[in-house]
């Protein structure tokens, strides 16, 4: 059983919890420049490694409010809980966010096309 | 023999194998079961073989057996890192049927039910099938009005499906409680009488024996730590064994998967979540079919020891963790025990969680990759044990000519990019 440090309600049983999956997939807002397998990584593949992921969860029985974790497979331990649209702070979490090979994917070079040049 | 228009390849063992039978059993009970043949070799690896399929379970296994027996491909290992059968295949709640919806499923499960018919004397081993029928409850009427659309869906592909009221239900398992005042109340089920149970264990040392016989290599406690490349050719697998050059390497490896595919820069849509199973004590004979609830994700059999076998839904976070959350064998027990209220003082004796790899559309993977000679068969997610030799059938020739048959065709990665996907989340009637 885990227990999930909601950001908003304090430590809850997990029975309150639905997770999300996989967290920062950005939808490719110009996805027309990209093509279908480009839009599949999008769609349909999730990364599922052995060790440190970064989830989305949301606190449904209780405040029904979305964030973010990060959180080992192997061991089911919970290292960091950050909020919806930031970035995780730890040091496993920084790795697993930056190792990730969705940075570097089309779809989510697509995603920021207002923000193109500045970053 | 069952036949069924298969090609089931060369039948029963050859001539490196004494045959099991009753016979043997009583002569061997001579000298106090001193003397048995051994099933399989300890093969140590060779430097090279003709293909190499990753993964010692029952997809794997049966892989192997029919590249040997159907297509002559007796140059071949199976590698395993842990012990034959000691994952998925040894995790599983044993149960066998083919009623899906789409044609595609019904293809392919049916395919494998066909090949069940018969696989013990293709093997020349008990696996203990047994076609005790598998029935699915519905637990409301719109529950009950999907599930006969299905079904007529399910009969129109030749599979055989019936409709059966709560009375006809209570008949046939006078255990179950058919109050329409429960929770989940049964308001009518449809039956699968070919479906039934396997043994699990015996599954994978039949066809480990009988590749052997055949003369592939069986390799275990040899893990896989990377693929060799040249270009885009697969020319080796590396393992802590050693090297092992090879043009052709199968993946059937479920829950790790996504391991291999990193090893080779390949992706693969699959989730990896725990699924777990409960087994009670060994108690008298009181259920001798499998029931099935979808709206509770409950499945129930009777093992020949006496012990009940229940199965639950799949964890709803990834995890390679083999034990799973608390909540869902709960909420599956709760239910259980209302509609078989005898089992309500029944102590469970063992409870684990096995690493199922799933799906975005609840099917399968069965396909070439952008690495040539790398094939992957995956993604069974929570249902794979019931397709395992017609899964091995068609791998084994998809590895064998390098082409997918009309059976596993549908199956390729591809259909995540061309969005002809086989749905299979509501259509199965799957507690999957």
């Amino acid at each position: 059983m885990l227990l999930i440090n909601c950001p908003h309600c304090g430590a809850r049983d997990e029975a309150e919890f639905s997770c999300g999956g996989e967290a920062h997939i950005a939808r490719p807002l110009a996805e027309n420049s990209i093509n279908d397998t480009q839009f599949a990584d999008y769609l349909f593949f999730r990364h599922n490694p052995k060790g440190i992921f970064l989830e989305r969860w949301r606190h449904a029985a209780g405040c029904r409010k979305w964030f973010n974790a990060v959180r080992d497979t192997v061991t089911d331990e919970i290292i960091e809980i950050y909020p919806m649209g930031g970035l995780p702070k730890s040091k496993a979490g920084k790795q697993a966010h930056a190792e990730n090979w969705r940075r570097a994917s089309a779809a989510e070079k697509a995603a920021m096309p207002a923000t193109k040049g500045k970053k | 023999m069952a036949d069924n228009g298969i090609d089931r390849g060369t039948s029963g063992l050859g001539s490196s194998k004494k045959r099991y039978s009753a016979f043997s059993l009583a002569r061997n009970a001579m000298s106090y079961h001193q003397n048995w043949q051994q099933a399989w070799r300890h093969a140590e690896p060779k430097a090279e073989y003709d293909a190499v399929i990753i993964g010692g379970g029952g997809h794997g296994l049966a892989t192997a057996y029919y590249l040997a027996s159907v297509h002559n491909m007796t140059n071949i290992a199976v590698i395993e890192k842990g012990w034959l059968g000691g994952g998925n295949t040894g995790r599983n709640t044993t149960i066998i049927r083919s009623n899906y919806m789409w044609d595609e499923s019904a293809a392919i499960y049916d395919h494998a039910l066909k090949l069940w018919e018969g696989l013990a004397q293709d093997l020349n081993f008990n696996i203990m099938f047994s076609q005790r029928g598998v029935l699915t409850i519905a637990h409301s009427w719109g529950e009950l009005r999907d599930m006969s659309r299905r079904v007529h869906a399910i009969r129109l592909n030749g599979i055989d499906s019936d409709i059966m009221t709560p009375e006809q239900i209570k008949d046939f398992v006078p255990t179950i409680n058919i109050d329409q005042n429960i929770r989940y109340p049964v308001m009518g089920g449809f039956l699968q009488k070919r479906g039934g149970t396997a043994r699990h264990d015996a599954v994978a040392w039949g066809y480990a024996r009988a590749a052997d016989d055949l003369g592939v290599d069986i390799i275990q406690n040899c893990e896989v730590t990377g693929l060799k490349r040249s270009g885009r050719k697969i020319t080796g697998v590396e393992t802590t064994r050693g090297l092992i050059k090879t043009k052709k390497v199968g993946v059937v490896v479920a829950g790790h998967s996504s391991l291999i595919a990193d090893m080779a820069g390949v992706r693969m849509p699959l989730q990896s979540r725990p699924l777990q199973a409960l087994v009670s004590e060994p108690i008298k004979p009181i259920l001798d079919t499998v029931i099935m609830s979808n709206a509770v994700h409950m499945y129930i059999s009777q093992s020949d020891k006496g012990e009940m076998v229940l199965g639950a839904g799949v964890d709803k976070y990834n995890s390679y963790a083999q034990r799973g959350s608390w909540p869902v064998p709960e909420h599956m027990l709760a239910a259980a025990v209302e509609l078989f209220p005898v089992l309500s003082r029944l102590r469970m004796l063992r409870h684990w969680g096995g690493i199922v790899d799933t799906c975005p559309d609840a099917s399968p993977i069965i396909s070439k990759t952008d690495v040539d000679g790398l094939y992957f068969n995956c993604g069974w997610g929570t249902g794979g044990f019931k397709a395992t030799p017609g899964s091995g059938h068609v791998f084994a020739d998809l590895i064998a000519n390098d082409r997918p048959n009309k059976i596993a065709e549908p199956y390729a990665l591809k259909r995540f990019e061309t969005g002809y996907l086989i749905d299979e989340h509501g259509a199965a009637g799957v507690a999957h």
